[in-house]
């Protein structure tokens, strides 16, 4: 062991709910350490989201959290844990609020008082979803976050530290061990609580809207830690992502409010509408749905007649320049600096892995089945259910990110420190033996790029026995190349190293989300499986995973419904 | 619809290479590119690859939002993930004001937040 720290409450992870979290935590006292694989608050999906947060707060109409508890279950397709969605968006106001008096900076309107603004987004009954202009709600919030950090002198944070292994005993968290990269040590920190908050893990398929940390790390800690996971199938894939021309600084994910505001053609290489053959036609509104959209595009790929980088143009070529402007104002001057003037060209779209419904199951306080282990933000399962409805990713990340600090601390009040040394000694030696394989062979930089590919292809949008089951062995012939995988040895930085300990992760969630996929034969919500299509009542169950010596033990659980 | 057709195009990549500790050195790396490209894409490139051990920073690759590239680009500080690739020789060193880790890597974190 190279390093030693301790704190009451570790928290794995600094987007939106990590940072949330490390705040209420330290408001109660509790002594906290906030870490992240890259920069504290810069690294996650909270900073890259440009859109919209759900909330019921009424600014705009009468509205009440159990109008968007309704959406939120309809949108989940009867899969949705119902006490966690109630905690959603019944605490998801305060959070809003909260975040409005440290100076976030929501949108409001000139007319009518200084109100809040809120826009409509699909799968909501009215406009109820927050942001901040111009396509800044995600900076916006990790500023704000990160400022309120800063004013805690019992939250120490901690950039450039990866966390490999969550050290148990008998049941019981009591804190990780982590890589530092920059020096190649390995760090043992011993907590009364952990929080993971590791967010999701898109960046396991080759088209995503993810940044390089959103591996599933989290998800891989907590089966090996012995906690649960729910729902690893129903991974969000975003109908009309970007895909070219290359677009830097803004969110792949724009076209959906271009699109649901002014309608935009969907077209095959060939320049034809192509949706209605597959029984969706388009008549320049937002007519085809999200799930259609996404089907259509990827079997006319597969049929040859995509755009040049293999997907479907989506033209606003029909809509005059003032009109874009009305809706769109300093978003289309943007997109002009960056070469792209939707008046006289079309862009190429294709659907992109964008949110991981599933995730570490947990009861009403964010605890997992683990004693001390708790998850907040998207690393959490289960309050989206089968499909998450717009706008809930922030609501979640700030909600559970408040609950999980608030747990963590009062389970860490009726602890004493534990003594973790004896239980992180295969930890470190993994980081040691790793360290040590300067050997020549396949890079894991380049495996992942495989695996990466692998998954785009077979568990993707849409699914089938015969791509499941290659993708299952595919996974598990990886998983036996890995310990041999070289990674570089003892350099500063070693990325590679970094990459091993990403490619082992990814391994072990791709086979979750693979087996989970493979089992439930049906078809429902972000769940498509094309030899199976149409949902089935018998499936109105969850699929929970854990591990233990033999492997991945599966189980079904009852959906808990709101009494 | 307008067709946009993108003509290929070769970067040169003139990469410096080592730690604090050592002499300077470069290593040259040709990228086909295409246009809209920038510099991250062609290092992450060579990541995959030519050279896995090539260390550079970055997280967000698309979104500019991390800041974690910033480095020098033909002798001018920027970010790589919005620096497009041009047509020839590109000389990429890391910043010289920063501690040298290695590679493209300078210790850019905020002190307070270091291990
Ligand atoms: C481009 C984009 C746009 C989006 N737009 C919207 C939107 O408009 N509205 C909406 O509601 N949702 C949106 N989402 C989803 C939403 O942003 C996320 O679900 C939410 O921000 C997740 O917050 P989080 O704190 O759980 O995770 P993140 O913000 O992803 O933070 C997780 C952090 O954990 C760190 N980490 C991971 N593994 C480790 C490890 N092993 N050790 C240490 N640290 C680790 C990562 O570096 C990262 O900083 C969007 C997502 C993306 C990618
Ligand atoms: S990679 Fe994030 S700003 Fe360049």
């Amino acid at each position: 062991m190279d390093q030693y720290l301790e704190a009451d409450v570790l928290i794995i992870g600094a987007g939106g709910a990590g940072m949330y979290g490390a705040i209420s935590a330290a408001k109660a006292g509790a002594t906290v350490i906030l870490l992240d694989k890259s920069i504290v608050g810069r690294s996650g999906a909270t900073i890259m989201a440009q859109m919209t947060v759900a909330v019921a707060i009424g600014e705009e109409e009468p509205d009440d959290w159990r109008f968007h508890l309704k959406d939120t279950i309809t949108a989940g397709r009867g899969l949705v844990n119902e006490p966690l969605a109630q905690i959603l968006c019944e605490d998801a106001p305060a959070r809003i609020w909260e975040m409005d008096e440290w100076g976030v900076g929501w949108a409001r309107s000139t007319a009518g008082g200084n109100r809040i603004t809120q826009a409509h987004a699909p799968g909501h009954d009215r406009n109820r979803c927050v942001y901040v202009d111009f396509l800044s709600t995600g900076p916006a919030s990790s500023r704000t976050l990160r400022n309120q950090v800063r004013k805690f002198d019992n939250i120490r944070r901690i950039s450039d530290l990866t966390v490999t292994d969550i050290v148990v005993e008998d049941g019981v968290a009591k804190g990780a061990v982590a890589l530092h990269l920059e020096t190649g040590q390995s760090v043992t920190i011993a907590a009364k609580a952990t929080i993971i908050a590791t967010g999701g893990l898109t960046s396991m398929y080759n088209r995503n809207s993810a940044s390089a940390n959103m591996g599933g790390d989290g998800f891989a800690l907590g089966l090996r830690a012995g906690a649960e996971l729910i729902d690893m199938e129903f991974v969000q894939f975003f109908p009309i992502g970007h895909l070219a021309p290359r677009l830097i600084g803004m969110d792949p994910i724009m076209w959906d409010p271009f699109r649901y505001k002014l309608g935009g053609r969907l077209l095959n290489g060939e320049g034809e509408e192509f949706t209605q053959n597959y029984g969706a036609a388009e008549d320049g509104k937002y007519v085809v749905t999200r799930d259609m959209a996404t089907y259509a595009i990827v079997k006319e790929v597969e049929a040859g007649r995509g755009s040049p980088h293999g997907g479907a143009w989506l033209s606003f070529e029909h809509i005059p320049e003032a009109d874009l402007r009305d809706a769109f104002g300093p978003v289309i001057d943007r997109l002009a600096k960056v070469g792209i003037d939707l008046t006289k060209m079309a862009i190429e779209v294709y659907p992109i892995a964008h949110y991981h419904m599933g995730g570490l199951r947990v009861d009403d306080s964010l605890s997992t089945n683990v004693t001390n282990l708790f998850a907040a933000g998207e690393a959490v399962g289960g309050a989206n259910g089968a499909n998450r409805l717009s706008g809930n990713a922030i609501t979640e990340a700030f909600v559970f990110g408040e609950r999980a600090g608030c747990s963590a601390a009062a389970a860490a009040k009726e602890n004493a420190m534990p003594d973790i040394h004896a239980a992180a000694q295969p930890c470190l030696e993994i980081i040691t033996e790793a360290g040590s394989r300067d050997s020549d062979g396949p890079s894991p930089t380049a495996a992942i790029a495989e695996l990466q590919k692998l998954l785009q292809q077979d568990v993707g949008p849409f699914r089938t026995d015969e791509g499941l089951t290659r993708a299952v062995a595919a996974i598990s012939k990886m998983q036996a190349e890995l310990p041999q995988m070289p990674t570089g040895g003892a350099i500063a930085f070693n990325q590679q190293l970094g990459d091993w300990f990403g490619l082992r992760n990814m391994l072990a969630v791709a086979e979750t989300v693979a087996t989970a996929a493979l089992a439930r034969t049906e078809s429902r919500g972000a769940h498509q499986r094309e030899d199976y299509p149409g949902l089935d009542e018998d499936w109105t169950y969850n699929q929970i995973i854990r591990v233990d010596d033999d492997g991945l033990k599966f189980s079904r659980g009852e959906v808990r419904l709101r009494p | 619809m307008s067709e946009q057709q993108s003509v290929k195009q070769t970067a040169n990549l003139k990469v410096r290479r080592g730690g604090p500790e050592q002499p300077i050195r470069h290593e040259t790396f040709d990228f086909p590119f295409e246009d809209g490209q920038s510099v991250l894409d062609a290092l992450r490139w060579i990541r995959g690859n030519k050279d896995a051990s090539l260390a550079v920073r970055y997280s967000c690759i698309s979104a500019n939002a991390c800041k974690e590239c910033v480095m020098r680009i033909d002798g001018k500080t920027g970010y790589a993930c919005t620096t497009p690739l041009i047509n020839g020789e590109m000389l990429i060193e890391p910043l010289p004001n920063k501690r040298l880790i290695r590679d493209l890597v300078t210790d850019t974190l905020p002190p307070d937040e270091r291990l």
